[in-house]
């Protein structure tokens, strides 16, 4: 009886909402765009998908277990991280790479920051971006997916190829046509793709009010606008379509740009940090030396998230300054 | 005379462990992370550190009570770079190669924290013999420390170590690890594992010493140790 009465701090409505629902809505949404890279690239991704999110439930349990904290796979976390890091692989990529990705994403950006939600930069993007400077052939380099009627896919296996970006930065002429990368038929990492599977999982993130819309309206407007003002013949020439649909934009605008830990708390801190995103992006995509820039404008752009909620603190109700 | 050795090998011990430069004090961290790409670039840097740090320590506590105390920190810095353009030389001369390797870092010794550090904090205060073990005790840990992290960025990053190929077949060596970026994560890794052993190596002691979970006696013993 005497357990009825106890004295707690705000908030005192809850929502049942919990880590793991939000996390297990996240893998929700991203069934789509893993389904899409094994329909177009093969078992092989699928291979990749299963050994990052393993490794990465593994090193977390590993990880807590060693710091001596209570554990925390059942919250679904790390499987994200290894999913989101997989989907950001080239399906060739060897399984011990793919798995010192997941590692270095759960072990050294999550756990050893404090776990989750203390992470500074998002860790699937980060294990990325180290990958990408330690190994960068295997980084870049892509297989044409499976329905790509080229005739010498029918011999060999795995063949070299460029990706959408990657054409454009040579300065040659896309042969890609829009429907194929809507699909996802292109050449890419195994989840970036289908831009359809992606706005699938979009639609279902919207719809369980998992992210807000303004964080992936605002990083693809600006990537859009300034791709079209930028354009190589001059202002207004360029092919927002083209990058929209190209490359890492979608899937992190719409998974990796959202991340809880990683992006400003208000709605204009938001706004902020999204035009920034597609700002860094455009700039790394035409006047950078890689082909793709997505990657390491979210990641910079999550090390200024403390600088911009400082700046975007909301005025109390009732603290506005005086009319004159 | 038992007391005087003891604390010979306390002044010379105390810069490979106790107080390393770099792994405890955090001094001198620019060249360690610059230079320490390749295990040979760590001890040509590490030698060249300990030569200078040598020189001025030994110069230093000669001239100790003739420095007045408003220039000292010029002077030291006069008698540093006077060393440095020595072992500079030296170096452009027999080692080009290690030389051309380490670059800007060699004139760069001159505003090395450490050997500063050990002017004001040492060679100023102690006899010329002391000053010398202290040159020994911490250009060699300095040496040590940059051979550690010279070999783990080496090993992982190039695949060699010390020019010679370890992991030909064993795996792709990950680039990063010779970039900034790994120099900075394998620095934080040795930090932390030192760190780890020696707070080990405390604890054990106090358990060998009889700890019995009587805080005050610890606390004493504290206090003693600040003094002694």
């Amino acid at each position: 009886m005497e357990n009825r009465l106890f004295v707690c701090s705000s908030p005192h409505l809850r929502d049942n909402v919990s880590t793991r629902r939000i996390m297990l809505d996240v893998i929700i949404a991203l069934i789509p765009a893993t389904i899409a890279g094994i329909i177009f690239f093969g078992m092989r991704s699928a291979l990749v998908v299963v050994a990052t999110v393993a490794a990465s439930v593994l090193t977390e349990y590993i990880m807590r277990k060693g710091l001596g904290r209570g554990q925390t796979i059942s919250d679904l976390s790390a499987a994200v991280t290894g999913l989101l890091l997989a989907l950001n692989l080239p399906p060739s990529i060897p399984i011990w790479i793919a798995v010192v990705g997941a590692v270095i994403a759960t072990g050294l950006i999550k756990q050893l920051f404090g776990g989750l939600g203390q992470n500074f930069m998002n860790p699937a993007l980060g294990a990325r971006a180290i990958l990408t400077v330690s190994w960068a052939r295997w980084m870049t380099e892509w297989t044409d997916p499976l329905f790509v009627d080229a005739v010498s896919t029918a011999t060999v296996d795995a063949v070299s190829t460029a990706t959408p970006l990657g054409v454009l930065k040579e300065g040659g002429a896309s042969t890609f046509s829009y429907l194929d990368m809507f699909l996802g038929n292109v050449p890419g990492c195994i989840g970036e793709t289908s831009a359809l599977a992606i706005l699938l999982g979009l639609a279902y993130l919207l719809f369980r009010r998992v992210i807000s819309w303004h964080i992936p309206t605002f990083f693809v407007g600006t990537v859009a606008l300034s791709t079209w003002i930028l354009g190589p013949g001059g202002v207004f020439t360029g092919d927002p379509l083209y990058h929209v649909l190209s490359g890492g934009l979608l899937i992190g605008a719409v998974f990796m740009a959202t991340d809880y830990a990683t992006c400003p708390m208000t709605r204009k801190g938001r706004i902020i940090y999204a035009i920034g995103c597609g700002a860094l992006t455009v700039l790394f995509r035409l006047y950078g030396s890689m082909a793709e820039g997505v990657s390491f404008a979210i990641l910079l752009m999550n090390i200024v998230t403390p600088m911009i909620d400082r700046y975007t603190v909301p005025v109390a109700f009732g603290g506005e300054k005086h009319v004159e | 005379m038992t007391d005087k050795k003891r604390n010979v090998f306390k002044v010379l011990t105390n810069g490979f462990m106790k107080e390393n430069p770099v792994l405890k004090l955090v001094l001198g961290t620019c060249p360690s992370l610059a230079v320490t790409t390749m295990a040979k670039n760590g001890i040509g840097m590490g030698i060249a550190a300990t030569f200078v740090l040598l020189g001025s320590n030994i110069v230093i506590s000669l001239i100790r009570k003739i420095v007045p105390d408003k220039v000292r920190i010029p002077v030291f810095i006069t008698v540093i770079a006077g060393f440095t353009t020595i072992v500079e030389m030296l170096l452009h001369a027999y080692l080009p190669d290690i030389y051309k390797e380490l670059g800007i870092y060699i004139p760069l010794i001159v505003v090395n924290c450490i050997i500063l550090a050990r002017a004001e904090m040492f060679a100023c205060k102690n006899t010329v013999g002391m000053s010398i073990l202290d040159a020994l005790g911490m250009g060699g840990g300095f040496t040590i420390a940059l051979l550690i992290m010279g070999s783990i960025r080496e090993i992982l990053g190039a695949g060699t170590w010390f020019g010679i190929t370890l992991t030909k077949n064993l795996f792709d060596p990950a680039v990063i690890m010779v970039l900034p970026a790994g120099g900075f994560l394998v620095y934080g890794f040795v930090v932390a594992a030192v760190q780890k052993f020696s707070t080990l190596n405390i604890r054990n002691k106090e358990i060998a010493a009889g700890c019995g979970m009587s805080c005050a006696g610890c606390v004493a013993n504290d206090n003693g140790g600040d003094k002694a």
